[in-house]
């Protein structure tokens, strides 16, 4: 199993994100967002959290259109998972491959701790350990969370059940309490809270590894 | 050539910094402020012959995201 995780200056989750899924035995390469390929037979791209180029313009806007985005996109149509976290989401909006936008937390205010999430649906490969309905509790650490689409948009996401994770107690302002959703096909996952941050005992929460654990569960059985 | 390309949030999406910034005039005693929406004035300085379409397409790919945004365009 092989994951790519991008790198953009200002990323600062990459690192952690690499740990997260080495621990659960993918080949982990980290590839820098002026490379324009993949490492061959790719399976996961990990878009990392931080604050891609000084989150000048907007949140994850100028890393969407870095020379690597083309590779990640045609990885993304050929069928291929991608997860975006945190700066991840935002640049994962703003390329199209996820609906709507991430603005400004409805308070102002950068936040930074431990939410509870509700699992609203787990049929996906980055859900699939988790109860449908189960609460979980995961880091968050953003000033630019608040999930936004139009009406249209959120009814298909829940018409079409790809509203992967909802926070227990809105935090930001998100649309519909969105903390987490899934692309059409369902590989594509772009989710606000940090699971690489929730992932080792020695983080007093492993809410996050079993996220991980079951995206090499499933490739495994593939 | 110069071109001011102005970006603003779109009608209906909340805007948190102009709210904040309308009961902040509140504060300071400016009475019948009913609204606020901050957005942002990006300045090109642009080889002459630039047609607007070639800005718009600057507007479009990088510097708004037409899913919470808008834009103008001003050639000066």
């Amino acid at each position: 199993m092989k994951a790519a995780v991008t790198v953009y200056p200002g990323s600062n989750c990459d690192r952690d994100m690499k740990v997260a899924l080495e621990a659960v035995g993918f080949d982990v390469t980290m590839v820098w967002h002026k490379d324009d390929a993949l490492p061959a037979g790719t399976d996961l791209v990990a878009v990392p959290g931080g604050f891609s180029f000084g989150d000048y313009l907007r949140c994850g806007a100028i890393a969407a259109n870095a020379p690597i985005v083309g590779a990640l996109k045609a990885h993304a149509e050929r069928g291929g998972f991608v997860l975006g976290v945190c700066n991840g989401f935002q640049v994962l909006t703003e390329t199209g491959l996820l609906p709507g936008a991430l603005l400004r937390n409805a308070g102002l205010k950068y936040i930074c701790r431990t939410v509870g999430l509700s699992v609203s649906e787990n049929q996906s490969l980055f859900t699939g350990g988790y109860e449908a309905g189960e609460q979980i509790a995961l880091p968050i650490a953003h000033h630019d969370g608040n999930y936004f689409a139009d009406d249209a948009s959120l009814d298909r996401l829940e018409g079409e059940g790809r509203v992967a994770f909802r926070y227990t107690d809105n935090p930001n302002g998100s649309a519909r309490d969105i903390a987490g959703i899934l692309s059409e096909n369902r590989r594509v996952l772009g989710m606000m809270p940090h699971p690489e941050r929730a992932s080792d005992s020695a983080h007093g929460n492993e809410d996050g590894a079993r996220l991980f654990a079951h995206m090499t569960k499933a490739l495994t059985e593939a | 050539m110069k071109a001011r390309v102005h970006v603003m949030l779109k009608q209906g999406v909340l805007d948190p910094q102009g709210e904040a910034v309308r009961h902040a005039l509140g504060s300071l005693g400016f009475e019948g402020v009913n609204g606020v929406r901050q957005g942002k004035v990006i300045e090109l300085d642009l080889a002459d012959g630039t047609s607007e379409a070639q800005i718009g397409e600057m507007c479009e790919k990088l510097l708004a995201n037409t899913v919470i945004e808008s834009y103008r365009i001003e050639v000066l």
